[in-house]
């Protein structure tokens, strides 16, 4: 996929990366509002997107924001927002109700230093559980973490496919370091790329049964103004759409928007592995925290320590059938986050005692250096 | 009669398991006959109507009805609207709020729609007060007034939902009570008729809650009420400001020419090469 021809390289900040993706996956819709460190998201898009015939706003706050983002997609769109921490609390009314409506979007949670105001300019992994568990009442969902330029571009593309297929919110989740860190890159031609569109009713305006499908578990989605009219609401519905409070007729749609998603869970087991095949400690990681890592992984090797490097680039669902895998595989697993043990909650959840989990924390808003992640990989080695 | 009855089967959901839900005598009723008759005289093609609610018993409404409907969150309709607006401009796009909805968690949204001249018909029924979570005094129930959630008296001043529409910029606004019924579909219609944003006030009663609270306990005495304090907006120019205070003054408020913002984005588009909505 990636000639090396070196006209083809460009220099890019992850922000731009994700902007190039947006677009090429067919965003035509943003919505936003400035936070750090995710203006320059916006900002991109306020640029790129009238030109590509798209329509860019900057409403007054990030509830407003999804909410308009809704509007569009519903209207035929694809849209997107992009936030950090505080933004991202104000918008989970909306991701709850995309939900339940089963309305495509897509989230962009640049993560910044917490709880509140708290470290605006520095980064942080302090989101995790926001992003699964943010907003209200059960619900799936779909979060998706870049740790580099190239796969941030790469990551929004999916994120747009995955939300079109499921009708459903994702979230890509990402920090200050990714977000701003610029590397060189060589983005593939559009005709490479594999953009996926909503599916629509096949069938005539007078069969159409908005929220019925027993074969996917997603049912095609027309636009309004399409000539299929529906109903689209917050409140639990029934096939038709129309509220209901039936424990059968309810029991079947939180069933469905469940299963929609963990029936493909397969599909979503996005990884990069690096010296795990006969790694004796494995590190656990994701977003930026990977890069120093890998870093530590390969400084470790050259001192002759079996360790090695698992990337989650999905997040939620939880990969549970990977990390099972090298849990089972390696004696100790070392989970290194810019939080207080978010992810690492998970892993735990999932070892039931295959391994040994030590966790690897900090909220001092720098994240971690090869040498420390190293220095510990040193620390725990048997 | 037949004229109504033809309306009846042309707009109304047959599919939606009626009864509504709203309590016997209330005035959401009433303003759903008008849009519908509104809507019914303004050409639209049923395809073309996007009507979208936010929450409370006006956010029912749409579900009713036979367009694209959008029931969206507490307050955020116009955001919804906004973006279906600016995505497909050639929908016309109609917003049904509460007193609450659109002026208390939904302020900030109103202001902002207004100021920005979306291309939004909003509907603000006015019951002044939270009628489905059981009477709590709202941002336009009167100084004074002893509800659920003010036992001893409600410490706040009422907003003129009129006046804030017309500051924050809307091109159209109009307020009608649901007993003048003939008004109150002219004022939709003629809010249709606009590109920029328009505002239709439309005073209403509760009788569950409200009128208990005033002691007008029928619809009945609550629609009388609305008759006799109602005035002509152009016959209020005449009264004197005391005499005006105790009034809902009714009829065209605002009515200006602004380019919408699709209107104005479309230029944008145009300068910056791209002269259509195609993709």
């Amino acid at each position: 996929m990636k000639k090396s021809r070196k006209s083809d390289r460009i220099l890019l900040q992850g922000s731009e990366a994700c902007v190039a993706g947006a677009l090429m996956a067919g965003c035509r819709f943003y919505a936003g509002y400035p936070i750090t460190p995710a203006t320059e998201i916006m900002e991109q898009m306020a640029r790129q997107l009238p030109k590509a015939g798209g329509v860019f706003i900057q409403m007054e706050d990030e509830i407003a924001s999804l909410g308009a983002v809704i509007g569009a997609s519903l209207a035929g769109l694809k849209g997107m927002t992009a936030t950090s921490g505080p933004g991202f609390s104000l918008m989970q009314e909306h991701i709850s109700f995309a939900c339940m409506a089963e309305v495509p979007c897509v989230i962009v949670d640049v993560m910044r230093g917490g709880p509140s105001t708290g470290l605006p300019t520095l980064p942080s992994q302090g989101d995790v559980m926001q992003a699964r568990w943010g907003a209200h009442g059960d619900h799936p969902i779909i979060v998706l973490c870049p740790s580099s330029t190239y796969e941030f571009f790469d990551l929004t593309i999916k994120a747009f496919n995955l939300s079109e297929r499921y009708r459903s919110p994702v979230i890509l989740l990402t920090d200050e370091v990714t977000a701003h860190t610029r590397e060189s890159v060589i983005l593939p031609p559009r005709e490479e790329l594999a953009i996926e569109e909503r599916r629509k009713p096949t069938v005539p305006p007078e069969w159409y049964t908005p929220y019925d499908d027993r074969q996917t578990g997603v049912p095609p989605m027309p636009a309004f103004g399409e000539g299929y009219r529906y109903h689209v609401t917050g409140l639990a519905h029934d096939i038709r759409g129309y509220p209901t409070t039936r424990s059968d007729e309810v029991e079947a749609l939180m069933g469905r928007l469940f299963s929609k998603i963990s029936k493909d869970f397969h599909l979503l087991q996005w990884f990069d592995s690096y010296n795990t095949e006969d790694s004796v400690v494995t590190v656990i990681a994701y977003g930026s925290v990977a890069r120093s890592a890998l870093r530590a992984v390969r400084e470790a090797r050259e001192k002759g320590l079996r360790v090695g490097l698992l990337k989650l680039k999905v997040l939620w669902p939880f990969m549970r059938r990977t990390v099972m895998r090298f849990l089972e595989s390696s004696a100790k697993v070392l989970v290194p986050e810019t939080n207080m043990g978010q992810l690492s909650r998970e892993v735990k959840r999932v070892n039931q005692g295959k391994s040994e989990i030590i966790t690897l924390n900090k909220v001092d808003g720098t994240t971690f250096s090869p040498k420390e992640i190293l220095e510990t990989l040193e620390d725990i080695y048997p | 009669m037949r004229e109504r009855e033809h309306l009846i089967h042309k707009y109304l959901r047959s599919s939606k398991r009626f009864p509504h839900i709203w309590c016997s005598g209330c005035g959401i009723g009433i303003l759903l006959g008008a849009l519908i008759r509104a809507i019914d005289g303004s050409g639209y093609g049923k395809d073309d109507i996007v009507l979208i609610s936010g929450i409370g018993c006006s956010g029912r409404l749409p579900t009713y009805v036979d367009f694209n409907t959008l029931h969206t969150t507490h307050g955020r309709a116009l955001t919804f609207a906004t973006g279906i607006k600016l995505a497909k401009p050639s929908l016309k796009v109609i917003v049904v709020m509460g007193d609450g909805d659109a002026t208390a968690i939904g302020g900030n949204h109103f202001i902002h729609a207004a100021r920005r001249n979306i291309g939004v018909t909003s509907i603000i029924i006015n019951n002044q007060t939270y009628g489905m979570t059981g009477g709590q005094f709202s941002p336009t129930t009167p100084f004074g007034l002893e509800t659920s959630a003010s036992p001893y008296g409600n410490l706040e001043h009422p907003f003129d939902i009129c006046g804030l529409a017309r500051e924050a910029g809307a091109t159209f606004v109009a307020r009608s009570t649901v007993y003048h019924a003939r008004l109150l579909e002219e004022a939709i219609g003629m809010a249709l008729n606009k590109e920029g944003f328009s505002v239709v006030e439309v005073i209403s009663h509760c009788a569950t809650y409200f009128g208990r609270q005033t002691g007008l306990e029928s619809p009945v005495e609550m629609m009388k009420w609305q008759r006799d304090n109602a005035v002509r907006v152009e016959k209020a120019k005449e009264l004197p400001e005391d005499e005006l205070r105790e009034k809902i003054v009714i009829g065209v408020l605002v009515d200006r020419e602004a380019p919408a913002y699709h209107e104005e984005y479309e230029r944008l588009r145009a300068k910056c090469g791209v002269a259509d909505n195609a993709l």
